[in-house]
C-alpha cells in the first residue's frame, strides 16, 4: 500500500485515502487502465503529498473512522456524498491524486501517449490552413490612429 | 557588521524584464552598472519539462504564485482581500521566466483614454514615443508573428507565427463565420533558430519555463549580452531599502545575501525594476525623516491605482481532437472589442486570446474542479472527451486605475531575512465587470460557432495573468504622479522607476513588450541627459 509512514500517514489514513482513490478513478478493463490505489500509483501519490498533506488528511478526517471499513457500495456512497460536498480539502485531494494518476506509464499509453517527459523530444503541431485568415486580411485597418483624433 | 561595497554609477534593482533591458541598453555608456537580484539563475534543465512531474510542478516549485510556490527567495503576498491574485517570479528573468510569451503591445489610443474616452488620465507620453523601442525590443526578444494585422498599428516581428494548428483552426472558422477580427498572436518564442536560441520544438504550455530555450525570456535574451558587455549581475541579494543622503539622493541600499548577511551598497543612481508589487514594496519599506510614509511618496500614491487585468476565461469541447497541451499556448488573439464603443456599455476594451489546451493531469484537474469530470465509473468515458477536445477564450479586461485599488505592506507576513511582505486591496469596477460580461457573452458566440459544447466561465476564480500594474504612475504634474515622463522620480532625483509601476493606465494586452519599451525609452533618456541628468 506504499509506504505511509514516510509519507506522515497513520497506517488507518493510509488505508482510507487508498480505499478513497480508488473509488474516485476505479480500473476500467475496456480501456485498459489501473485505479488509482494500483500500488505503484499509490506509492507515488504517498510521495508526492508534499504542501497538500494537510487538506489530504482532512479529506480523510471528513469521511470518518468507519470508511475503510465500509462495504462496498456504502463506501462508494460516502465517498461520492463527500465529493460532491464543496468541501474545502477536495481541490487538494484532487489534484494529489490527478497528478499521479495521469503520469503513469499505463494510463497515458491508454491514452494514446507518449509515457515521456515533453523534453527533448517535443511535439508536432501543423501549421493548419492559413488560407483561413485571407478574409481577415481584406479588412481596412481598425485601430484608433490617435493623432487623427 | 555590515559590508561595505564600492560605488557604482548605476544600481538596477530587479533582473526581470525591465532591469534586463535597462542594464543591457545602459552597458554601452560603459558607466559601472550593478544589478542585484533576490532570486537565482534558473538553468535549462531546472525546469519541469525535463521530467515526468512535468505537470505537478506547476503546483510546487514552479507554481505562478508565490505562496503557493513558497521559495525562500518569494516574499509574501497576502490577496485574500482580492478577487485576483498575484502572480509572479523571483529570478533572473523574473516573470518572463514563467510568462505565456504572448507579446500584443499597448494600442496608442491606451495612452490617450482621458482626450479619446473621457476616463482616468492621459499618458505623458504616446505610441509613437516607444514605436522604436518596440521594434528594438521585439529584434532583442525574438518576436514571432505575422504583419499586416488591421486590428494594431503595424509591426515587423522578425520571425514567422506559431503554427494555427487543429486548434487555431478551429477559431478561425468560427470567427470567420462570425465576421469577427483575428489574427495569429506575436509570441515571443522562436520559430526558427534566432540568436543562438533553439527553435521551439512544442514542448508543452510556454508558462513554467523552456527547457529548449526558444522562449523569449530576458535570462537567455539580454541579460548574456548585457553581462558580456561588463554588467554585472549579483544574484541572491534582495534589497531592504533604499537609503538617502543629507542631500535628499539615493545614497544605495542595503541588502542580504543568501546568508543573511547584511551589505550596504552606494550608487550614483538607483533603478528600480521590481514589478508593480515589488517596487511599492520596496519604496514603502524605505521609511526617513524626509520620508515617513516610504520613500519619493510625496503625493502619496506610491502602492496606489493598482492595476491587474482582470482575466475571464471562457471554456468548452469540440467533438473533434484539436491540439492540446502541445505546442504553445497563446495562438491567435482578436482586436474586434478592443477599442472604445459606449454602445456595449462600458468605456475602454478587451483583447480576446485564443488558447490551446493542457496535458493531462491539468486537463482533469480543470475538468473536476468545475464539476465537468466526473468520480467513479463514468470517470474514464468523459476524460476521453475532455483531453485534446477543450478550446478556450481568454479576456483581457483594461481595468482603469482607483486609488482604493492598492498595495500595502504586510508587516504580519514577512520574507526569510524578515523584511515586510506586500498586501493586495482590490475591487472589480462596474465598468470592469460590465466589460467582462460583454467578453463572456462575445467568447459564448465564439465557442458556440466553433460548435463548443458544455461551455462554462467560473466567474469565482478569475485567471491572475500576473500583470502588476500603475502602483508608481508617471505624469507630469508631481502632485499626481512619482515618477515624471522619463520614470525619474518627481521627488529623489538619483532615483527611476522602468518596471509596471509606472503605468498611467492597464489597456487591455499582456504588458511585458510595453513594460521593456517604455525601459529602453526611460534608458535612451538617461543617456541623452547625461550631463544634466540630476537637475
Amino acid at each position: 500500500m506504499g509506504n505511509d509512514q514516510d509519507a506522515g500517514l497513520s497506517p488507518a489514513q493510509s488505508k482510507a485515502l487508498h480505499r478513497l482513490a480508488g473509488i474516485m478513478i476505479p480500473a476500467d478493463a475496456d480501456y485498459a487502465v489501473p485505479p488509482a490505489n494500483d500500488p505503484a500509483i499509490f506509492a507515488d501519490i504517498l510521495r508526492s503529498l508534499g504542501g497538500d498533506r494537510t487538506l489530504v488528511l482532512a479529506a480523510i478526517d471528513a469521511l470518518g473512522p468507519d470508511f475503510p471499513d465500509l462495504a462496498d457500495a456504502q463506501a462508494e456512497a460516502a465517498a461520492m456524498a463527500f465529493l460532491a460536498s464543496g468541501h474545502a480539502s477536495i481541490t487538494a485531494l484532487s489534484r494529489t491524486v490527478l497528478q499521479c494518476y495521469y503520469r503513469d506509464d499505463r494510463v497515458l499509453i491508454a491514452l494514446g501517449m507518449e509515457a515521456r517527459a515533453p523534453f527533448p523530444k517535443g511535439h508536432v503541431v501543423p501549421q493548419g490552413d492559413w488560407s483561413l485568415l485571407d478574409a481577415v486580411k481584406q479588412r481596412t485597418p481598425f485601430w484608433r490612429d490617435d493623432r487623427r483624433a | 557588521m555590515t559590508i561595505r561595497h564600492d560605488m557604482v554609477d548605476v544600481l538596477i534593482i530587479g533582473a526581470g524584464a525591465s532591469g534586463a533591458a535597462m542594464a543591457y541598453s545602459l552597458a554601452e555608456t560603459k558607466m559601472r552598472i550593478l544589478c542585484l537580484e533576490q532570486g537565482e539563475w534558473i538553468k535549462p534543465t531546472d525546469f519541469p519539462a525535463n521530467g515526468r512531474d512535468w505537470e505537478a510542478r506547476r503546483w510546487t516549485d514552479f507554481d505562478w504564485f508565490p505562496n503557493r510556490r513558497g521559495r525562500v527567495t518569494d516574499y509574501p503576498v497576502d490577496d485574500a482581500d482580492s478577487p485576483m491574485k498575484v502572480a509572479n517570479f523571483n529570478g533572473v528573468g523574473g516573470g518572463t521566466v514563467l510568462f505565456t510569451a504572448h507579446w500584443p503591445r499597448m494600442h496608442p489610443s491606451d495612452f490617450k483614454v482621458n482626450t479619446l474616452d473621457g476616463v482616468a488620465d492621459d499618458w505623458p507620453i504616446d505610441y509613437w514615443t516607444l514605436e522604436p523601442f518596440f521594434e528594438e525590443n521585439d529584434r532583442m526578444m525574438g518576436i514571432s508573428g505575422l504583419p499586416g494585422d488591421p486590428g494594431v498599428p503595424p509591426r515587423f516581428p522578425p520571425l514567422p507565427p506559431v503554427p494555427l494548428g487543429l486548434t487555431g483552426m478551429a477559431y478561425a472558422r468560427a470567427m470567420n463565420k462570425l465576421g469577427w477580427h483575428w489574427w495569429p498572436s506575436d509570441v515571443a518564442v522562436a520559430t526558427q533558430e534566432y540568436e543562438g536560441r533553439a527553435k521551439c520544438i512544442n514542448l508543452n504550455h510556454c508558462t513554467p519555463g523552456c527547457a529548449q530555450g526558444a522562449k523569449g525570456s530576458v535570462d537567455i535574451t539580454y541579460w548574456p549580452l548585457a553581462i558580456r558587455s561588463g554588467v554585472e549581475l549579483r544574484t541572491r541579494a534582495r534589497v531592504r531599502e533604499i537609503t538617502l543622503n543629507e542631500h535628499g539622493m539615493a545614497a544605495g541600499v542595503i541588502y542580504y545575501d543568501a546568508e543573511g548577511q547584511e551589505h550596504f551598497q552606494p550608487a550614483e543612481m538607483v533603478i528600480m525594476a521590481c514589478n508593480g508589487v515589488g517596487t511599492p514594496r520596496l519604496l514603502l519599506n524605505s521609511v526617513s525623516g524626509k520620508f515617513a510614509n516610504g520613500l519619493a511618496n510625496s503625493s502619496g500614491l506610491v502602492g496606489k491605482n493598482l492595476m491587474l487585468h482582470p482575466w475571464p476565461q471562457v471554456s468548452g469541447y469540440v467533438a473533434d481532437k484539436v491540439d492540446g497541451g502541445r505546442g504553445p499556448m497563446t495562438n491567435l488573439w482578436s482586436k474586434e472589442f478592443y477599442e472604445t464603443d459606449t454602445d456595449r456599455g462600458f468605456v475602454r476594451g478587451y483583447t480576446m486570446q485564443f488558447s490551446r489546451s493542457a496535458g493531462p493531469v491539468a486537463e482533469a484537474f480543470l475538468a473536476a474542479s468545475t464539476g465537468r469530470l466526473p468520480w467513479g465509473k463514468d470517470h474514464h468515458r468523459v476524460f476521453r472527451t475532455r483531453l485534446d477536445h477543450k478550446i478556450q477564450v481568454g479576456i483581457a479586461c483594461e481595468d482603469l486605475p482607483e486609488e482604493h485599488n492598492r498595495v500595502v505592506l504586510d508587516h504580519d507576513n514577512c520574507d526569510s531575512n524578515g523584511i515586510p511582505g506586500a498586501k493586495i486591496e482590490y475591487r472589480l469596477s462596474e465598468n470592469t465587470q460590465r466589460m467582462m460580461e460583454h467578453g463572456i457573452a462575445r467568447a459564448t458566440e465564439i465557442l458556440q460557432a466553433a460548435g463548443a459544447t458544455d461551455i462554462y466561465c467560473p466567474r469565482n476564480s478569475l485567471n491572475s495573468p500576473g500583470h502588476l500594474l500603475g502602483t508608481c504612475r508617471m505624469g507630469n504634474d508631481p502632485a499626481r504622479s512619482v515618477v515624471n515622463a522619463w520614470g525619474r522620480s518627481h521627488d529623489v532625483k538619483n532615483l527611476f522607476i522602468v518596471d509596471g509601476s509606472v503605468w498611467v493606465t492597464g489597456g487591455g494586452v499582456n504588458p511585458t513588450s510595453t513594460i521593456q519599451a517604455i525601459a529602453l525609452y526611460v534608458a535612451d533618456q538617461i543617456k541623452q541627459r547625461l550631463a544634466t541628468l540630476f537637475d
